[in-house]
């Protein structure tokens, strides 16, 4: 057997009174892309915070790689890709600089840049094709791009577990199937990734497994079946049938998605990177 | 050139101009991450909450820093604990603790028999520094210089995602104390210079200057201390020349600086960004 690269094991967490998260327990294997599906308040955002050690919970221990989350995070092993209204785009850093983020912790006092560095932070650019818009200013990036900066600064890291914070937020189709081939590329080289998410259409796509979360870990297995509308009624409520899935199924992983397959022309020009 | 020598004569005025352009160099360097984190007005409350703490150091006779970082601690804590364990918002808290403690340092002054002007705390005395001040100003700014340019890369990690900086093992808690500590440090400095009530001054206006000329941090840490410095001295001239308030007019300057700069900066400018584009269109249809 295997040991799990991310191990939550009966974590509760309260906010004053608030319950946040109910002895909720996640086993993931290593290289695994696992989507964490679950309204907003259900906890996919303190789950995160409890791996990253941000909060302490009140009850229940996390292991990442068999190690405690701040022994994880003193290696680089923890990478993080934030949501989109989390970060000031305004904020006078090019891509490069963001990227190169992820080798601080590989570097001494002042974090001076070693030639190791830049070669981490150029294979990283080029490995998400932002090698051409290095110079830029992070907030002159399309949604996608921005997406695909962060994911970048996990490779610079050499993060071996990362959490993506609602990745397709904001982000055309096009895009969406750009940085779901670049997480399964990163899972394949042994990476293990765990992804909160409301776009339901994506994730058999993108997807191993699935969480349904609702304080407690209501489901956890294959997309196609947590993805069933019986299931997600269970965390979302009825109306979530209407509203999320048009078609009433859910697309299966086999089947491209139409952004895969043919280029997008209505995806805005931006999008296409001639601006 | 006879004009800027002039005053050069007096051991004062040069007294004047080197702390002045230290002090403006080290705060300009500070504003541009308080600019960023928005903590401008956090700025704005320990510059006035270590006012106390100076007093109360001058009594016992130790060191003005020691005093005002002691004060500047008490005044973060006291600012989270309001906002924290009451309904009162965070500019509220801020506003209150601040100016409570301004006014304490007010009475504490008040109540001290002392050569100290109250006028000098509250607006500078540029040009009364003594060597002793020179001494003090030159070591702590000097000592949060260093430590701004040393730790520089965390600082900014910190103010742009600090969630990033956990994740990596760092702890923004400390670094953020860092900054707090550094800024008491700065307001120290520049208490000497412009006083308690202009410090925030220049604390912020830098920064936001450089803020408005370019897209890049690194260039940021250049730009705001040139103007920063380059305002200041041309303040005290003119303040030597026109025979005003000199902290007054180093503050006035860079207001003014950066006036011009928010109207015709080409990047950000209100006026500059549409001459770059006429300037465009121009092209465009001579193109054609």
């Amino acid at each position: 057997m295997i040991s799990p690269a991310i191990l939550v094991e009966h974590v509760t967490v309260h906010y004053g009174e608030v319950l946040a998260l109910d002895a909720a327990s996640v086993a993931l294997e290593p290289a695994r892309i696992c989507g964490l599906v679950g309204m907003n308040g259900s906890g996919k955002s303190t789950l995160f915070k409890v791996i990253m050690g941000m909060i302490k919970p009140d009850a229940g221990t996390v292991r990442i790689n068999g190690q405690s989350p701040s022994r994880a995070r003193k290696q680089g092993g923890i990478g993080y890709v934030p949501q989109s209204e989390d970060v000031d785009w305004q904020f006078p850093l090019s891509v490069r600089d963001v990227v190169m983020m992820g080798r601080y912790g590989h570097q001494g006092f002042t974090r001076r840049a070693s030639k190791a560095d830049r070669a981490a932070v150029d294979e990283a650019l080029d490995r998400v094709e932002l090698g051409p818009y290095a110079g830029r200013q992070i907030g002159q990036l399309s949604g996608g791009q921005k997406k695909r900066a962060f994911v970048a600064r996990g490779i610079a890291q050499g993060a071996t577990t990362m959490l993506l914070d609602e990745p397709f937020a904001g982000v055309d189709k096009r895009s969406e199937a750009t940085i779901t081939r670049l997480l399964r590329e990163l899972a394949s080289d042994g990476c293990t990734i765990l992804v909160s998410t409301h776009d339901l259409h994506a994730l058999p796509q993108l997807c191993d497994e699935a969480i349904l979360l609702m304080h407690k870990v209501l489901m956890h297995g294959p997309p196609e079946v947590v993805l069933q509308p019986e299931n997600l009624a269970m965390a979302f409520g009825l109306d979530v049938l209407n509203s999320e899935l048009p078609e009433g199924n859910v697309p299966d992983r086999n089947v491209p998605a139409p952004g895969i397959t043919a280029p997008d022309l209505t995806a805005p020009a931006a999008e296409r990177g001639n601006h | 050139m006879e004009l800027l020598l002039e005053p050069l004569g007096y051991d004062f005025m040069v007294r004047a101009l080197v702390t002045t352009a230290l002090a403006a160099v080290v705060c300009a360097v500070l504003s541009c991450w308080l600019v960023l984190i928005g903590w401008s007005l956090m700025g704005d409350a320990v510059s006035h909450a270590v006012l106390p703490g100076v007093v109360l150091a001058y009594i016992v006779g130790a060191p003005f820093a020691l005093g005002a970082l002691v004060f500047a601690l008490v005044a973060v804590t006291l600012i989270g604990v309001v906002r924290n364990t009451s309904r009162v918002k965070e500019d509220a808290a801020i506003g209150i603790v601040f100016s409570s403690l301004f006014a304490l340092g007010l009475v504490l002054i008040s109540v001290t028999p002392s050569q100290t002007d109250l006028n000098h705390i509250i607006f500078g005395n540029l040009l009364g520094v003594s060597i002793p001040d020179l001494i003090q100003v030159l070591v702590l700014g000097v000592v949060a210089f260093a430590i701004l340019i040393l730790k520089r890369r965390d600082l900014t990690l910190y103010a742009f995602d600090p969630i990033h900086a956990h994740a990596i093992g760092l702890s923004p808690k400390r670094l953020g104390a860092l900054l707090l500590g550094l800024l008491a440090l700065t307001s120290v400095v520049a208490l000497q210079t412009v006083g308690v009530v202009l410090v925030v001054a220049m604390l912020i206006i830098p920064g936001a200057t450089a803020y408005l000329l370019t897209d890049r941090f690194s260039r940021m840490l250049v730009i705001a201390p040139v103007i920063s410095a380059v305002c200041s001295l041309a303040g005290i001239y003119i303040s030597y020349y026109l025979d005003t308030a000199s902290g007054a007019m180093v503050v006035l300057t860079q207001g003014v600086v950066f006036a011009v700069v928010y109207l015709f900066s080409p990047r950000q400018g209100l006026i500059g960004t549409r001459l770059a584009k006429a300037r465009r269109r121009k092209a465009a249809a001579l193109a054609v």
